[in-house]
């Protein structure tokens, strides 16, 4: 009897096949929150590195990660790419999307952007190039072996060299920029694959203070139309561009608020600010 | 001038390049065709058909270091097991031409092969059917090569394993698949592997004819392989696999599925190595298991080593030269080919580490540039002073 049960519910006439539901990669942002981190533990060794972590980032924000070392920000930004799988909890881009399940490829497809700490371009490759292969196109085998530049991809790429500064060095190989330059070909890869989500890890580590400004700048006008979470050291930058501010440490949210709320608050003050302040 | 720009002004000069290889190939392949058949063995220009299968052997040499480069090279894996590959094909054009010696084998057993008499088998293995056919040998000898790639690739790749760890799997694959065919029961001929062919769809593989054929035949597909690959090199396909070799992170976080374009690469290579040794076999008149020997897998390296890496037609460069010195030295000191080869190697990757043809292209954008700063290399230059 349990066989014609389970024939029956297996072949359930409102059963929706996963393999038959397309994906659609529009994110629902209708609750006016674009990523959900919830109950979020991860833990290498017995070390935890996560350890229940909340947050919710609202859409078009630009958000501040800050923390000791080891207080679990590059971990974070790890799970929510992909790259590290967690031991419990549950990550959503939107209301429908669980980033859990994707692997980085296609959370990268579905328009989560990632620069890393140090920064990585293909340096045999020029600054064109870069941008190029970070377009918002198929990337699959079959396409790229015949791909080729429409006129608005290219105008797209000029646009960007331009928001990046590095018209002067679109043909150079990247390998030669400097390394700011590179922070930011990094960064433009990123707007290239027109992102809904930014995460950006410490993007001004060994810049200058006029590079660091010009990254500022360049960063708060990409807060708007799209979310940006920063993750950084630098605490006079930080200020310089934050609107709201979560402090981590040891694997879970201590304060969140504005930056002068986050400095006042005793609880930050004793473990992190108190030292710098 | 540094070393960025220098290397996009070799950009267009391996352009031109493309052109230089498939013409010298064709104007060599012609000339030694035309002077074995058309002139008589007195004359100054005869060229034997000793030297035309010498030639045809070292262009599989080459069409095999292409498929060595264009996985080393380009993307950066290390693969010290291409000798499978190559020997898998060599196999497959084997048990076909095994197939057409019939009832003139020594025991004259029109179905057996010699050697499956001598082991008092009485019936083909089940994989030997349908290797009388030529189209479907040829299909095997390139389809069990790519299946083989393709699953060990699926499984490499998608487990992340790079650098060394992937060079010593491929290691121990071709070492592996040599100690299996070394084996009589595995129905391959064991250690004597398959030899004494006869003839190749009803011609005389002796004949000056048919070895001027194979001989045309490799040049053709060597040309064929270089213009593809060329072309997909050039293509977004080769410059994603370029970002892979340079940051698979980065190319993975901008939402390419790295271990897939690394898989098919990898196909893509093996088969090529695959045609390489179906030509080989016919040529040389014999496969066995010495070809899956690693220290051939790491022979190949070393002439795209010595030619230069992530060029495609260094490899080629790089095969010709040192196969000839190979043929000249074991000719003078057979012993001492080995150390010959091994301080080769060392020799390049010390003082050439672009290999032979990067050295040449350093010294033509040099001589470029001495001459009143023209050529392709300026404008990168120009660029980067003013930035």
């Amino acid at each position: 009897m349990t066989f014609i049960e389970d024939t029956r519910e297996f072949w359930r006439r409102d059963r929706v096949w996963p393999a038959l539901n397309r994906q659609h990669n529009a994110v629902d942002v209708s609750k006016n929150i674009i990523l959900y981190v919830e109950g979020l533990s991860v833990s290498f060794d017995g070390f935890k590195a996560l350890n229940d972590l909340n947050l919710y980032v609202k859409d078009g924000e630009l958000r501040c990660l800050i923390g000791a070392n080891g207080a679990g920000k590059t971990t974070l930004m790890d799970v929510i790419t992909g790259k590290t799988a967690c031991d419990k909890g549950s990550v959503y881009f939107g209301q429908t999307i669980n980033l859990l399940e994707h692997s980085e490829p296609e959370i990268a497809q579905l328009g989560i952007g990632r620069k890393f700490q140090k920064p990585t371009v293909f340096e045999a490759q020029t600054v064109f190039q870069n941008l190029e292969l970070s377009l918002k196109a198929s990337k699959g085998i079959w396409y790229n072996l015949s791909a080729t530049l429409n006129s608005e991809e290219d105008d797209q790429i000029t646009e960007i060299l331009h928001t990046i500064g590095l018209s002067q060095q679109r043909q150079l190989l990247a390998g030669a920029l400097s390394h700011g330059q590179k922070q930011w070909l990094e960064i433009g890869m990123l707007l290239a694959s027109q992102p809904r989500l930014l995460l950006v890890d410490e993007p001004v580590a060994g810049m200058t203070a006029q590079e660091t400004e010009r990254t500022a700048e360049l960063l708060t006008s990409l807060a708007g139309e799209r979310t940006v979470i920063v993750v950084e050291h630098d605490m006079e930058f930080v200020r310089s561009i934050a609107r709201t501010v979560t402090v981590l440490h040891q694997g879970s949210v201590l304060a969140e608020g504005s930056m002068d709320e986050v400095q006042n608050n005793p609880d930050v003050i004793e473990v992190y600010l108190g030292e710098e302040a | 001038m540094n070393a960025f720009s220098r290397i996009l002004a070799n950009v267009q000069l391996r352009r031109q390049s493309t052109s230089l290889v498939v013409g010298v190939l064709f104007v060599v392949t012609l000339y030694a065709s035309v002077c074995n058949l058309l002139l008589s063995p007195d004359s100054m220009f005869y060229v034997s058909t000793y030297t035309i299968t010498l030639m045809g052997k070292y262009l599989c040499y080459a069409l095999l270091a292409l498929s060595v480069d264009v996985v080393w090279g380009y993307c950066g894996v290390l693969s010290l097991g291409h000798g499978a590959f190559f020997a898998l094909g060599g196999y497959g054009m084997g048990m076909y031409l095994m197939r057409q010696i019939g009832d003139r084998g020594v025991y004259g057993n029109p179905e057996l092969p010699d050697f499956m008499v001598f082991l008092n088998w009485d019936t083909l293995p089940w994989y030997w059917f349908g290797m009388d056919q030529f189209w479907f040998a040829m299909l095997m000898a390139m389809l069990v090569p790519g299946l083989l790639a393709f699953t060990f690739g699926w499984l490499a790749f998608r487990s992340r394993v790079t650098g060394v760890y992937l060079s010593i799997m491929t290691q121990a694959l071709t070492f592996a698949l040599m100690l299996a065919f070394f084996r009589n029961e595995m129905g391959f001929g064991g250690n004597n592997g398959l030899t004494d062919f006869k003839d190749l769809l009803g011609f005389d593989l002796q004949s000056d004819n048919t070895r001027v054929t194979l001989f045309v035949l490799t040049a053709t597909f060597l040309a064929l392989a270089f213009l593809v690959s060329r072309f997909i090199m050039d293509s977004r396909f080769g410059r994603v696999i370029l970002a892979i070799r340079d940051s698979e992170a980065r190319a993975r976080f901008v939402g390419y599925r790295t271990e897939s374009y690394k898989v098919w690469l990898f196909v893509y290579s093996a088969v090529l190595a695959a045609i390489a040794g179906a030509m080989y076999v016919p040529q040389v008149g014999i496969i066995n298991p010495g070809e899956f020997s690693p220290i051939n897998s790491i022979e190949m390296v070393v002439w795209v080593a010595v030619g230069g890496r992530g060029t495609l037609y260094g490899a080629i460069v790089g095969a010709l030269l040192v196969n000839y010195a190979k043929t000249r030295f074991t000719a003078i000191m057979p012993d001492g080919w080995l150390f010959a080869l091994g301080a080769l190697f060392v020799w390049v990757t010390i003082f050439l580490p672009q290999g032979l043809v990067g050295y040449f292209e350093k010294l033509l954008a040099k001589f470029k540039n001495s001459n009143g700063g023209g050529g392709a290399a300026s404008p990168a230059g120009a660029k980067e002073a003013s930035s």
